[in-house]
């Protein structure tokens, strides 16, 4: 058995920062443990820019944003190991991983960090009839394969969902000579932020259909075409609007799944929403020092909050092993009220001395409305906000002044108000 | 006249109001950075865009090397870039911040890698 003071798993944006922060705080013994063939996660092929404009104030593309962090990761000797699958993690902080030069590796941690990132939708879990011949894929697969294999999946696209990677891939495709027929989006709004939808689908005149759905795909061996239908406002598509689009590829971006197998086998408390792990304001689960952050925890909209989060799980988890951890915390449960789907943290403990700035997402697109903070029934803060969209999350500050004043009786709210 | 359209210098995405008096823009309103005003002007007279894409690279980790050009280029020019980009071939090692192509199609901008390979 090897001992480490804090086992990081997952060596992406969330992972670097949080074992960086931890070294800051003066953590000597750290480990990262990291699946794929480098460190960088997702971001090694998120080729576009858009990444670093709040932490960074400048415009990364991934690949630049993660060099940032393996550099400074280098720099400060914080060892890690790549390749390396982490298999369990238990209630008492050992973990096992696997890989080809250690074998099996069981290590005994003090505090461990949950950086596992998320994975896409898979087309297994849409519910799309007909045949099942190769051309169908998920938006992130065939950016792997464009952006890292360097080889093109398909000419002719239908891509099935508008979230940002559905829309980014829609760009690529196109400049790489492919034909991007349509994006389709079930709901009535985009997942995406707005400016992707104008730099890559207005940019290239490709056409989005709201309220659209693929209902069926043809074809034997490979992809022929799919089978394109409106939906009501429940989200069934509509007899009689069906159209036959011809196609040798669908991509899907229908969506991301915080990757927790790891947190549910060790029994953590999770949120039914964000599908990731419940957290007090460290991003400590309800098992101490077992700390979550990135998108493990809730999936980000911008790599930049993912680091921020995960500079906050780092601390929590260096202050855990030095023992520094508030003695009394008592733990309100946030109330997400109108309008709000979940917030990060889930829990706040009252006794906290300093200020908490709480993350959350809105359940639909809101045109001029407020953000209500309400604290044992007293608004604290009401925010005008030109426009909330379920794709961009949004935050407000529990003030520690407020804080202070709270009993665990007292409701915290967050709501929108119109 | 007015034009509205969003800003893409972030991902904030501002809606931005440009009141035309024919071609000159005569004022920006909507936007909530020095940034916005910018791309609006630029996209009125000449829209630009940054272009990322890879080259193919050749005894690496991976086969491509991912690359982005160091200045916005006119948005009518970058399937003329792609096609000399698809052209280039580079050797490993690259680093990140080397310069692939230089003064890409004399647009003045460079097309630099953006990862190690």
């Amino acid at each position: 058995m090897l001992n480490y003071d804090l086992v990081v798993i997952g060596g992406g944006p969330a992972g670097m920062a949080a074992a960086l922060r931890a070294r800051d705080f003066g953590i000597r013994d750290i480990i990262i443990l990291e699946r794929a063939e480098t460190l960088g996660g997702i971001l090694e092929q998120c080729i576009h820019t858009g990444f670093g404009l709040h932490y960074f104030g400048e415009e990364l593309s991934g690949p630049e944003y993660a060099a940032r962090f393996i550099e400074l990761v280098e720099d400060q000797k914080i060892e890690y190991k790549v390749d390396t699958m982490v298999t369990d993690v238990t209630e008492d902080k050992v973990v096992t991983a696997v890989n080809k030069t250690d074998g099996l590796l069981k290590i005994q941690a003090k505090a461990v960090i949950l950086a596992m990132g998320c994975r896409e939708r898979p087309r297994g879990a849409l519910s799309i009839a007909g045949t099942r011949p190769s051309g169908i894929m998920t938006a992130g697969t065939a950016q792997k394969y464009v952006n890292l294999d360097g080889y093109m999946p398909g000419k002719e696209i239908v891509i099935l969902g508008s979230g940002d990677i559905g829309l980014i891939m829609a760009r690529r495709m196109t400049l790489e000579g492919a034909h991007v027929k349509m994006v389709c989006e079930l709901m009535p709004y985009s997942g995406g932020l707005t400016r992707n939808i104008v730099q890559c689908l207005d940019d290239f005149g490709i056409p989005l259909h709201l309220s659209t759905t693929v209902i069926a795909t043809h074809g034997n061996g490979r992809l022929e075409g799919v089978t394109i239908a409106k939906v009501d406002d429940k989200l069934n598509p509509i007899p009689g609007t069906e159209e036959y689009v011809a196609c040798d590829t669908l991509m899907l971006s229908v969506g991301l799944i915080p990757e927790n197998e790891l947190t549910k086998n060790i029994g953590i408390g999770m949120d039914r929403i964000t599908n990731g792990a419940v957290v007090n304001e460290m991003r400590e689960t309800d098992h101490e020092g077992i700390f979550a952050c990135g998108n493990v925890l809730h999936v980000h909209d911008l790599v930049d909050y993912v680091t921020l989060e995960a500079q906050i799980a780092g601390e929590g988890a260096a202050r855990y092993i030095l023992g520094q951890k508030a003695a009394a915390a008592e733990y309100l449960t946030l109330t997400a009220g109108n309008g709000v789907r979940y917030t990060v943290p889930q829990r706040v403990n009252i006794r906290s001395e300093e200020s908490v700035k709480v993350y959350f997402r809105v359940g639909r697109i809101y045109k001029n409305a407020k953000v209500v903070l309400t604290c044992a029934g007293k608004v604290v803060s009401s925010k005008k906000k030109v426009k909330l969209a379920p794709g961009e999350m949004e935050n407000v500050i529990i003030p520690n002044e407020v804080l202070a004043t709270l009993t665990v009786n007292d409701e915290i709210k967050i709501e929108v108000e119109e | 006249m007015t034009k509205t359209m969003t800003c893409v210098a972030c991902p904030l995405g501002c809606q931005l109001s440009v009141t035309l008096d024919g071609d000159t823009v005569v004022s920006v309103t909507g936007n909530t950075c020095k940034r916005g005003d910018a791309y609006a002007r630029t996209e009125i007279s000449n829209p630009v865009r940054s272009l990322t894409t890879t080259v193919r690279c050749e005894g690496g980790l991976h086969p491509v090397v991912p690359v982005k050009t160091t200045l916005p280029i006119p948005k009518d020019r970058m399937f003329e870039c792609m096609k000399l980009i698809n052209e280039t071939v580079v050797q490993a090692p690259v680093e990140v911040g080397q310069v692939l192509i230089h003064n890409i199609l004399g647009t003045d901008a460079h097309v630099i890698a953006t990862n190690n390979n």
